[in-house]
């Protein structure tokens, strides 16, 4: 088993698909050009670079690294959960709460995986560690950001609803109770539609590639499963996390709805 | 002291407000548009943040969790907001017998939110808030959407009630209505109470 390695060629091939759907898009003024070339050519950087820097953090194998890459995926991941809000938490809050979240969620999630589930050693081999984290944080930042939002503007939008619940003594749990679900179902559905449709409609972005690596299809389709059910948990603990810490801040001590902690967009 | 007391109760741009409601008894409360009728019922529900004493027959307000404080004053708002797609969803307990006392048959309890006039969501809003029998009762404005027949309703439930021992403060633009229902006319300016006039308790 072994990996056809990738030219520059095949890749530039690849590249000037998207060159040619960024010259379409000009005429068809659907201002989409400059955006796409950005994010395609930051993929691009960003995806070559951590190959370089996993290459040497494999070969060195050093705990210290390996948590600071583990740091730096977090961190990023939190940003992207705080810039993807409608309606930010004033303060460090609007970072905190997504970030302590997914830290809880994803990191234990992943522990759990690689000490008790594929039981390798050291626990922390990076080649295991790293792809593990980076799937379960970009999952858990999905469902994290997409509950949040849905949460603080639903929170806004029937702020009326909440403290008529209120007046009627239901307590701060209770009296968002309704718009709490419609959040973290508008969090958890893409994954759960995801996995419903997974092997049949859609191949899996993970399992494509350790085929195209060269693993035994049922291999692949079992490390595919862990890694479905382990995101389908983190993202669930995860946004329950992040709704939790948002109630205790859209809430003050008197169970009093507090719209004035969040930004206005 | 019994009944609903306030004293120096600061909010916003009001204040200080003292004000003493006793059991069995019902202020009149009016005041132009924005003068912060509004806020001051928020306030004593516990609603938005605040300065001064608040308590209800000796219990202070930061004695006991908001959400229960809230159980004891209940607040009538003037829109008065449904968030399930049925009127019983709303009911942790069907109040038969006020509901046809507020003029509805039973069948009412199937009917969409979404159907409802706004004279009917008043009074089934007021329903849903004296099914919890507060021991306070915060009306702003009952009465603003429902014809003759059906303020005389509102207006004769809650003085019924208020001879159970309930206080009661009644946010009304109308002072016929104020003297009609109101032993105690208090009127707010500029963040201000100032009493308008003390009327006899009625007798009936």
């Amino acid at each position: 088993m072994h990996v056809i390695p990738l030219s520059a060629f095949d890749l530039g091939l690849a590249a000037f698909l998207v060159l040619l759907l960024a010259a379409l898009s000009i005429p068809m003024r659907l201002a989409l050009s400059k955006t796409l070339l950005i994010a395609a050519s930051r993929a691009i950087v960003q995806l070559l670079l951590l190959g370089l820097v996993l290459k040497t953090v494999f070969i060195l194998n050093d705990p210290v690294w390996i948590a600071l890459i583990a740091l730096v995926m977090l961190s990023v991941a939190g940003y992207e959960v705080m810039a993807r809000q409608q309606r930010k938490f004033l303060g460090l809050w609007a970072y905190g709460i997504g970030t302590s979240a997914m830290f809880v969620s994803a990191f234990s999630v992943t522990l759990l995986a690689l000490t008790v589930i594929i039981n390798i050693e050291p626990w922390y081999a990076p080649r295991y560690l790293i792809p593990l984290l980076g799937m379960l944080l970009g999952n858990t930042m999905n469902g994290i950001s997409l509950t949040l939002d849905r949460l603080t503007e639903d929170a806004y939008r029937q702020r009326d609803s909440i403290e008529a619940r209120l007046m009627l003594g239901h307590t701060s749990g209770q009296a968002i109770e309704h718009i709490r679900r419609n959040a973290l179902r508008a969090g958890l559905m893409p994954l759960i539609n995801a996995m419903a449709t997974a092997g049949i409609v859609s191949l899996p972005g993970m399992m494509t590639g350790q085929l195209l690596g060269g693993s035994p299809p049922l291999e692949a389709a079992k490390y595919q499963i862990l890694i479905f059910l382990l995101i389908a948990a983190g993202s669930g603990f995860g946004a329950m996390g992040a709704v939790w810490l948002a109630e205790k801040r859209l809430f003050d001590e008197r169970e009093r709805l507090r719209l004035d902690r969040l930004r206005t967009p | 002291m019994q009944g609903l007391l306030i004293e120096t109760v600061r909010c916003a741009n009001i204040g200080p407000i003292n004000l003493t409601i006793e059991p069995e008894q019902c202020i009149g409360l009016s005041g132009d548009s924005g003068s912060g009728k509004t806020r001051l019922l928020r306030t004593i529900a516990d609603l938005d943040p605040h300065e001064g004493l608040i308590s209800v027959n000796n219990t202070e307000q930061s004695a006991i969790p908001g959400s229960q404080w809230r159980t004891w004053v209940g607040l009538l708002s003037s829109e008065i907001a449904w968030w399930y797609e049925s009127v019983g969803m709303h009911f942790m307990r069907w109040p038969a017998e006020l509901i046809e006392s507020v003029g509805f048959s039973q069948s009412i309890k199937d009917q969409e939110v979404a159907r409802l006039s706004s004279g009917e969501k008043q009074r089934l809003g007021f329903a849903r808030l004296l099914a919890l029998q507060p021991t306070v009762l915060l009306l702003d404005e009952p009465t603003a959407n429902l014809d003759r027949q059906n303020r005389a309703r509102i207006e004769s439930i809650v003085h019924e009630y208020q001879l159970l021992g309930a206080s009661v403060l009644w946010v009304s633009h109308d002072p016929n209505q104020i003297r009609r229902v109101c032993s105690k006319h208090v009127r707010l300016n500029q963040g201000q109470l100032e009493v308008i006039d003390t009327v006899p308790a009625r007798s009936d």
